[in-house]
């Protein structure tokens, strides 16, 4: 089982190992919508296999640079490749490189799940979409809903569908803008393990959040995006380095509400199971 | 190149059709209102207005399918909103696929959707007497007009369905296309109203749409008016397909 493997462990993640093979390289990037400047020369690696995340408050330009990325919007100068492709020169390589899953899952409420990733393996012309939906829908434990519309649902449950849908087609690199955001405690912890096995299969994840603990949780490097510049970019230890040192001081831990939250409520969650089922 | 937006637009269409047979709703509320004025104006107004010698059902319903046309792209332009606003419009945009096809896909079903709508506004108006001494030609032309006023209407529709803030903003700019008919031949002939009316009645392109899906159906020659009608319907169509694949690209940049 993938999950049992820790972060710091995770194969092809070269940390503190110059490689030459960056899945995502910004440099330079700049956006402005008239007076206001989004992106004020953005600049970062992504080495593959890595899970990065782009940390920032709400308008700090992570869903901006995200877009750019995505082949969705143009920047104004500056450079961005995907997988070795220019956004801007190849963009139709880039968009077969990367799959995105927004910031409010972009799925079809109308249909069922499983028609949801059938539509999206047909779009991406992989064999045997149906096939493809069922192993899909397997491993994200929603085989028992896969034949209900999207519309009935839980936050959680859509958030699955919306990785599930992006993993199709095997694109190198993973971008999740924000994919906890709004979602219940129980379901962001979902997702949380979700995304950690997907990196234990060697995924290259970029993630944005505002929240900080997922960062540190889920993150091999870290970047801060603030006021459209990176104000640092390391691993946590490095970032933490940054700080003064430690001071050893003795409290009394209480739980907080989320640990009281989730040890009446439990911790039921569906794992993550092999393609095999 | 062109397979492949064959390719996408048959996946995305099939999508789209799916929604409409899973809210046929739509439909019919694209149709209650043109048969509500059917109704209407048949069974109440129509006794007094003096339209020639022919039934009054015959005279009303060009003006009516064009009234069920306009009424039914509201509904294309709120598709594309929903789709937008929803964030799979930008999912499906960062697919490696044709991105015209996410518009095409649009225009297909639009085109699809109105089509039933119109069917089902004829044949409440067979229901109430309309008859027609068409031939098949004559239907096949009939058929071609309401195709192409189509198509220029949901491509106008494809910008505010872009464009728009709000679901009101989506459907709202066809308000004004519903009306236009009543400023027209459709309802009564032209040459009753006062100078500044008729002059614009005559001079939009309801009146010559109308005028010849009338002599069409009626089994009789179309005159001129056909022409006009043809180039009202092509002009439009181009004016508003330029301007949506402009409005279109600008939302990338």
């Amino acid at each position: 089982m993938m999950g049992g493997l820790t972060l710091t462990q995770r194969q092809g993640c070269n940390l503190g190992v110059m490689t030459t093979e960056h899945a995502i390289d910004i440099a330079g990037l700049t956006k402005s919508y008239g007076e206001h400047i989004v992106l004020a020369g953005v600049g970062l690696s992504v080495p593959a296999g890595c899970v990065f995340a782009l940390l920032g408050s709400n308008g700090a330009g992570k869903t901006t640079t995200v877009k750019i990325l995505a082949t969705l919007l143009k920047a104004d100068g500056g450079t961005a490749s995907v997988n070795g492709y220019d956004v801007a020169a190849q963009p139709a390589q880039v968009r077969e490189s990367i799959s995105l899953t927004g910031q409010f899952a972009a799925v079809d409420e109308v249909l069922t799940g499983r028609e949801n990733l059938v539509l999206v393996a047909q779009l991406r012309r992989v064999e045997n979409p149906g096939g493809i939906a069922d192993d899909l829908l397997a491993r994200f434990g929603l085989t028992d809903a896969g034949g209900r519309r999207v519309a009935t649902y839980s936050g959680g449950m859509r958030r699955r569908l919306d990785i599930a849908m992006s993993l199709i087609g095997n694109p190198a690199v993973l971008v999740l803008d924000e994919p906890t955001t709004g979602l219940d405690p129980q379901s962001r912890i979902e997702v949380w393990h979700t995304i950690e096995e997907l990196a234990g299969q060697g995924t290259t994840v970029l993630l944005t959040t505002q929240y900080l603990g997922e960062a540190e949780q889920l993150a091999d490097r870290i970047a801060i995006l603030h006021q459209g510049r990176i104000i640092a970019n390391g691993t946590l230890a490095e970032l933490k380095a940054l700080l003064p040192p430690t001071q050893v001081e003795y409290v009394q831990k209480q739980p907080t509400l989320e640990e009281i939250f989730l040890a009446i409520v439990g911790h039921d969650r569906p794992r993550l199971q092999g393609p095999n089922r | 190149m062109n397979t492949d937006l064959l390719h996408d637009t048959t996946v995305l269409t099939r999508r789209s059709l799916r929604h409409i047979l899973r809210s046929p709703d739509t439909i019919i509320t694209t149709a209650i209102t043109p048969i509500a004025m059917l109704l209407l104006f048949v069974y109440v107004l129509g006794g007094a207005i003096k339209v020639g010698t022919g039934r009054y059902v015959d005279y009303l319903l060009p003006g009516i399918l064009l009234i069920t046309v306009a009424s039914g792209i509201a509904y294309t332009a709120l598709r594309l909103y929903t789709d937008i606003s929803g964030g799979i419009f930008e999912r499906f945009q960062s697919l490696p696929i044709t991105r015209s096809a996410l518009l095409w896909s649009h225009v297909l079903t639009s085109l699809v959707a109105n089509l039933v709508s119109l069917a089902l506004v004829v044949l409440v108006a067979v229901a109430m007497g309309f008859r027609s001494s068409a031939g098949v030609p004559a239907w096949l032309a009939v058929a071609g007009i309401l195709l192409l006023f189509t198509l220029a209407l949901t491509w106008l529709a494809v910008i505010p369905g872009l464009t728009a803030t709000s679901v009101d903003g989506a459907s709202g700019f066809a308000y004004p296309l519903i009306f236009l008919p009543f400023i027209s031949s459709a309802f009564v002939p032209t040459s009753g109203m006062p100078g500044p009316v008729r002059a614009f009645a005559e001079h939009q392109p309801v009146t010559p749409i109308v005028n010849t899906i009338r002599d069409l159906l009626a089994g009789q020659p179309v005159a001129a008016d056909a022409w006009i009608a043809l180039a009202w319907c092509v002009g439009l169509l181009a004016l508003a397909y330029t301007l949506a694949m402009r409005t279109y690209r600008s939302r990338l940049a």
